[in-house]
């Protein structure tokens, strides 16, 4: 059963009272909150999520709500709990739908060290998938969010994560973050695309949660075989450019971007040294979104 | 108070419980073990038996994850040491190693498992200025200067304000005492400099005696009011007690005696007493009996406030009285650490900038 299938009505009192439990990918999170605007979104943006059974063990407790005390009512607030503990300063309570998003990331990132975690988005064709690492602001969520929507899969528009190994890239499909000028590109290009709410003055701009497509969503436990390390860079008025780029930097740079690369220590160097060993690695530069959607195709048929 | 709701302390006690646990119970389990910090030492007692293929899958994922966290940690405290161990050289003094990181420098098992974010070293207090002069020579600073904090801490306390590494970002606290010189209890510093012992293989590191470890680890615990690690702790005391108890015969007995002579009886008493309560630690008779000297005068009172002090910071372990329950040993530690006289204005002027800070903070958004 999907999130998808309950009421609406029903879900927003479950979230609101002993909490939704459901499949993200490989996770089950159980999330809390008092807001509607949560559940709302929620129901529309992981509509086509498995909700877990009965009994099943919770990886993160997650809560949403008013802090206590004056910010409840005067410029309210929201805080994000994770089992009791706080990670962060409370948001504008108008945030609290990304708050969610955000926690889920941190949540994910600063746990699963099973996993190597690239601050990346990932996206796959027949089997092969690309990782785009990239800091923010290098117009990955828009590139990732235009290939998702002509045909490729998404594995994840913020974390790749890839096994000790370095053979497979875990899907961890969620709604990709667009921000600012991309929201309105991305909506222009697929009216059909669905968004959560519009949320203004976050620290990243203007956030929109763009709907990940249910076939990605289903196919959520096929792992993919890394093939490609490309750092994309959005440059205004500049030529479409997939150009070469040397193993060594591309180590670096995939190590700049990587959550827990300190953390996993020597083995974190051997995996990352097997990823860019088994990866064609390429600097792309791009401002029109179908040649690059080009680009990549014709880089995936000469494979 | 239930302590039955400790899952945590159930498993530790009687690990053969694992084979009845369905995946609620573990789901229980990793969350009070993320609580108290002790993921890293569930992993380590489950490698040791080589149990771990038992536990379910999505449980052993949390613990194997943890196990990153601690290896790199436990690799980096020999390299700190080490920088440690070179500037204090310079000046001709030992590097005394408390705690955590002691416990892992002396392979004790304690050590094991043991996550922890900062070193803590003892220095005699007439070498503190020129070891504060050295560690800046060689990288480390006080971080977040404050003239208030920084006055505080070197009238009132039994350290100096922590000092981070410009480079590496590690934390480094410099102790004179194990307690602050204003407390109730006021064990003769000298005392525990005359019995430390070197580490094997690592000249000029040493660690308290493994008796003086025991009792600093039940002052810390017990005089402290930190007690959002309380239980970590406690499971510190325990494996401490388990393992130096085997190896000497005569070790409850030393501890006792050690215990009058630094003056540290009260102490010791709540040590055994809850380690037996909440892990079973095996206490000799002779232990049982000598601790009693401890005993405190409302001995009712204490285990109503320390039993729910004491587990794991979670909510699945908690009752009504909890937080009351912390909130008046934290007191309680602020109370026997200074006289009122001086406890009063400090906490006074704690809370009035914590209040301007909230404001700073909420006018700055």
């Amino acid at each position: 059963m999907n999130i998808g299938s309950i009421p609406q009505i029903d879900l927003l009192k479950t979230i609101q009272n002993e909490g939704v439990v459901f499949q993200v990918a490989g996770f089950t999170i159980k999330l809390q909150s008092p807001f509607p605007e949560v559940s709302k979104n929620i129901h529309k943006l992981y509509s086509d999520y498995p909700l877990a059974e009965q009994g099943s063990f919770i990886d993160f407790h997650m809560k949403v709500a008013p802090p206590k005390g004056l910010r409840r009512w005067y410029r309210p607030q929201v805080e994000f709990h994770l089992d009791g503990f706080r990670p962060f300063k409370p948001l504008p309570q108008d945030q609290a739908y990304a708050m969610f998003e955000w926690s889920l990331n941190w949540c994910i990132a600063n746990h699963m060290h099973n996993y190597f975690i690239v601050h990346a988005a990932v996206v796959e064709k027949e089997g092969k998938c690309i990782i785009f690492p990239a800091p923010p602001g290098s117009g990955k969520s828009t590139l990732c969010a235009s290939l998702v929507m002509s045909g490729w899969r998404l594995l994840s528009d913020e974390l790749a994560l890839v096994d000790r190994n370095a053979e497979n890239v875990f899907p961890i499909p969620r709604p990709i973050n667009l921000k600012n000028a991309s929201i309105d590109i991305i909506r222009a290009r697929y009216p059909g695309a669905i968004f959560g709410p519009i949320i203004k003055d976050t620290a990243k701009g203007t956030v929109s949660h763009l709907k990940p497509p249910a076939t990605s969503v289903r196919l959520a436990s096929q792992l993919s075989r890394p093939a490609w390390v490309i750092f994309p860079k959005y440059q205004a008025g500049s030529i479409t450019k997939l150009e070469k780029k040397s193993k060594a930097q591309t180590f670096m740079g995939v190590a700049q971007n990587a959550f827990n690369y300190t953390v996993l220590g020597s083995e974190g160097f051997d995996t990352l040294g097997r990823l860019i060993d088994g990866c064609d690695c390429y600097d792309f530069c791009y401002s029109d979104i179908d040649e690059a959607i080009e680009t990549f195709q014709s880089l995936l048929d000469s494979k | 108070m239930d302590i039955s709701k400790n899952k945590l302390a159930e498993l530790l006690r009687s690990p053969e419980k694992m084979d009845q646990f369905n995946l609620s119970d573990w789901d229980v389990i990793i969350r009070q073990a993320r609580a108290s910090n002790l993921m890293f030492k569930l992993y380590h007692l489950f490698e040791q038996k080589n149990d771990l293929g038992k536990v379910p899958l999505e449980a052993r994922r949390h613990l194997e994850a943890s196990r990153h966290l601690g290896a790199n940690l436990h690799h980096s405290v020999f390299l700190e040491v080490e920088y440690i161990n070179s500037a204090l050289k310079c000046i001709g003094l030992p590097v005394v190693l408390l705690k955590g990181a002691a416990y892992v420098i002396k392979g004790a098992e304690a050590g094991n498992g043991r996550l922890f974010s900062d070193i803590d070293i003892l220095v005699e207090k007439n070498h503190l200025p020129e070891a504060e002069k050295i560690f800046k020579q060689h990288g480390w600073f006080a971080s977040n200067y404050d003239e208030y904090n920084d006055r505080y801490y070197r009238s009132w306390m039994h350290e100096i304000p922590p000092l981070t590494h410009v480079k590496r970002d590690s934390v480094l606290d410099v102790h004179h005492a194990i307690i602050p010189p204003t407390a109730n209890l006021k064990p003769d510093t000298s005392k525990l400099f005359n019995c430390i012992e070197q580490v094997d293989g690592l000249e000029n590191v040493f660690t308290l005696s493994s008796i003086d470890m025991v009792l600093h680890s039940a002052v810390h615990l017990f005089q402290d009011g930190e007690l959002e690690h309380g239980f970590r702790d406690l499971v510190d005391l325990d494996a401490l007690a388990r393992e130096f108890s085997a190896q000497d015969s005569s070790f409850w007995e030393k501890l006792v005696s050690r215990a009058q002579e630094l003056g540290l009886q009260r102490p010791l008493y709540y040590a055994i007493r809850y380690t037996r309560r909440f892990l079973n630690t095996p206490i000799s008779q002779l232990g049982l009996h000598g601790s009693e000297e401890g005993k405190p005068s409302f001995p009712k009172l204490m285990d109503f406030l320390f039993e729910r002090a004491l587990m794991p910071a979670h909510s699945t372990c908690d009752d009504s009285f909890t937080a009351l329950a912390r909130w008046v040993l934290y007191i309680r530690a602020h109370y026997l650490r200074m006289p009122l006289s001086l406890l009063l204005p400090h906490l006074i002027r704690k809370a009035y900038m914590k209040r301007v800070e909230k404001n700073k903070a909420a006018t700055a958004q």
